[in-house]
């Protein structure tokens, strides 16, 4: 609505979200801008995941804002389809549709759900493919693909939908390490092209890398975020020390 | 030596263990019929037949009417309880599976639907149709619907068979739905929210995402059910509907009623009935195998 480049495309204001009598967000704040590449660190249970879920609408708040674009998530009458359109996202476990091949997946959902033509679509989809390095896999199924090129399939998936930001749910945790790294380099090269990424992560090397702001979470609340500079290596509260601790 | 819990004394550990369990051991077999039949051999009913040809031999020996002249009514039938009557269960089987896999479908998805009024109404009817006798459904629907209707003015007969038809397809719909809803449940909710995340809408998450994946999963289930459908048609004889049954007691009347008749006459419809069935149920537990590898 009246978004502007200056003011953060996605803003989270003091996000409170139970499953039950279990609280797993106790008023989480953070604002990313356009461009930016945040990472969303910290042990498990601690509210991450479940944090970027709400960005995109699969799981729903009990109070507080999240903001995309200036548009609230969660308002009722909001437009969900409207707003994955603009927000995309992978998953831990990939999530291929297991009976479509690796282009058929790409295609669909600009297919069905953008109305765009089929043969321009193909193409954008060669592009991507090319892109994420899986050239000539285009027939494969899912099931024969490896671990790290389903999710980087899937990674082209999101981007066909031309989303304004990407939305990374631990990515690599399914993967092993030979094939971590080359999701890896497809999401850095996503963060030099400017896309806003939003990604949670236990790769320490790459978050210090790539990330423009760090957010070290803890049951439910951000305990500490800053520069990935400053922030590995004058950590200031004790239980972020800990678990860099334990990490690095 | 010193004791610690979880070390016995020589090997092992004597916290409680658990052991693993099979679950195949455990689950209620969906295939049980298509899998009992399928793994008789394919000589059954050669053998089925041999047994009861000598039955009359021991049972009514005295008689004049001897075995022989029993299987030489039965050659002469033959022709016309094949034609005139197994194509005629074949044929009410075929239109009760149509009719109760469209409706089945139905019902199914209404069991996963999101509103709660519709997906309680669809259960409910889903477990009154599973659960009642076949036999009491085809009373019902003989009796409850009328056996003729106007349309455009026209009075139009609905022949005995169609209720038939229709009375059979009720628990194929009831069973169909059920194969239905499990198939959608068991597609990982994943799959669900990876479409949700690409904008999907729930009509075409669906249609394009969860039901291609289900088909496979269906399909073994669904010819089981066609199977034990085919089976159960001589259920309307009951009805008076001239399938094979019927017209087998009808030609017996018309051959005297010897008691020598009973065992050739209704050996060959059972015969005829694993001769049409065993294929598919072999087909079935062939596919299921296929299947289960893929996933």
């Amino acid at each position: 609505m009246t978004w502007t480049s200056e003011t953060p495309i996605l803003s989270i204001q003091n996000v409170h979200k139970s499953f039950g009598d279990l609280q797993v967000l106790k008023g989480v704040s953070l604002d990313v801008m356009k461009g930016e590449v945040i990472c969303i660190i910290g042990p498990s249970g601690s509210g991450k995941s479940t944090l970027i879920r709400c960005v995109n609408g699969l799981n729903d708040i009990q109070s507080g804002s999240i903001k995309v674009k200036g548009t609230e998530v969660h308002d009722k009458h909001l437009d969900k389809l409207e707003l994955r359109r603009n927000v995309g996202m992978v998953f831990q476990q990939y999530n291929l549709f297991p009976h479509k091949t690796a282009i058929e997946n790409i295609m669909m959902a600009p297919i069905k759900v953008l109305k765009q033509p089929k043969e321009e679509v193909r193409q954008k989809a060669m592009e991507l493919l090319r892109k994420v390095r899986l050239e000539g896999k285009e027939e494969s199924y899912p099931g024969e693909l490896s671990g790290g090129q389903q999710q980087r399939v899937a990674i082209a998936r999101s981007l066909a939908m031309n989303p304004e930001i990407m939305l990374f749910d631990e990515v690599t945790a399914a993967l092993d390490p030979e094939t971590v790294k080359e999701v890896l380099v497809t999401i850095r090269e996503l963060a030099e092209d400017g896309m806003t990424c939003v990604l949670v992560t236990h790769e320490m090397g790459f978050a210090k890398e790539v990330a423009d702001h760090i957010y070290f979470t803890d049951k439910g609340v951000i305990v500490e975020h800053g520069p990935p500079k400053t922030f590995f290596n004058n950590a200031s509260d004790p239980r972020t020390r800990e678990f860099l601790g334990q990490i690095l | 030596m010193r004791y610690e819990t979880g070390i016995a004394q020589g090997t092992g550990t004597d916290l409680a263990v658990l052991k693993p369990i099979n679950v195949a051991d455990y689950r209620i077999d969906e295939l049980l019929f298509a899998r009992w039949l399928a793994s008789c051999p394919w000589w059954t009913p050669f053998a089925v037949f041999c047994v009861i040809a000598c039955y009359p031999l021991m049972a009514h020996a005295q008689s004049t009417f001897t075995s022989a002249d029993a299987f030489a009514a039965l050659w002469k039938w033959m022709p016309f309880l094949l034609w005139s009557g197994f194509v005629f269960n074949v044929l009410i089987s075929v239109f009760a599976m149509l009719i109760g896999t469209f409706a089945g479908v139905v019902l199914g998805l209404a069991q996963v639907s999101p509103n709660a009024i519709m997906q309680r109404l669809a259960w409910f009817i889903t477990q009154l149709f599973r659960n009642s006798p076949w036999l009491v459904l085809l009373f019902i629907v003989l009796l409850a619907l009328p056996f003729e209707i106007e349309v455009f003015g026209k009075i139009v007969r609905i022949p005995d068979w169609m209720k038939g038809v229709f009375g059979l397809s009720l628990p194929i719909m009831a069973n169909i739905s059920e194969i239905v809803r499990g198939a959608i449940q068991s597609v990982p909710s994943a799959q669900w929210e990876a479409a949700e995340s690409l904008a999907f809408n729930r009509r075409q998450i669906l249609w394009q995402i969860i039901l291609p994946q289900c088909y496979k999963r269906m399909l073994p289930p669904w010819m089981n059910w066609y199977a034990i459908l085919t089976m159960a048609t001589p259920l309307c004889s009951l009805l008076g509907i001239e399938e094979i049954i019927t017209l087998s007691r009808q030609a017996m009347e018309a051959e005297d009623n010897h008691p020598e008749l009973l065992v050739p006459f209704f050996g060959f419809a059972l015969v005829m009935f694993f001769i049409y069935c065993y294929p598919i149920a072999r087909l079935t537990i062939k596919l299921e195998k296929r299947f289960a590898v893929k996933l």
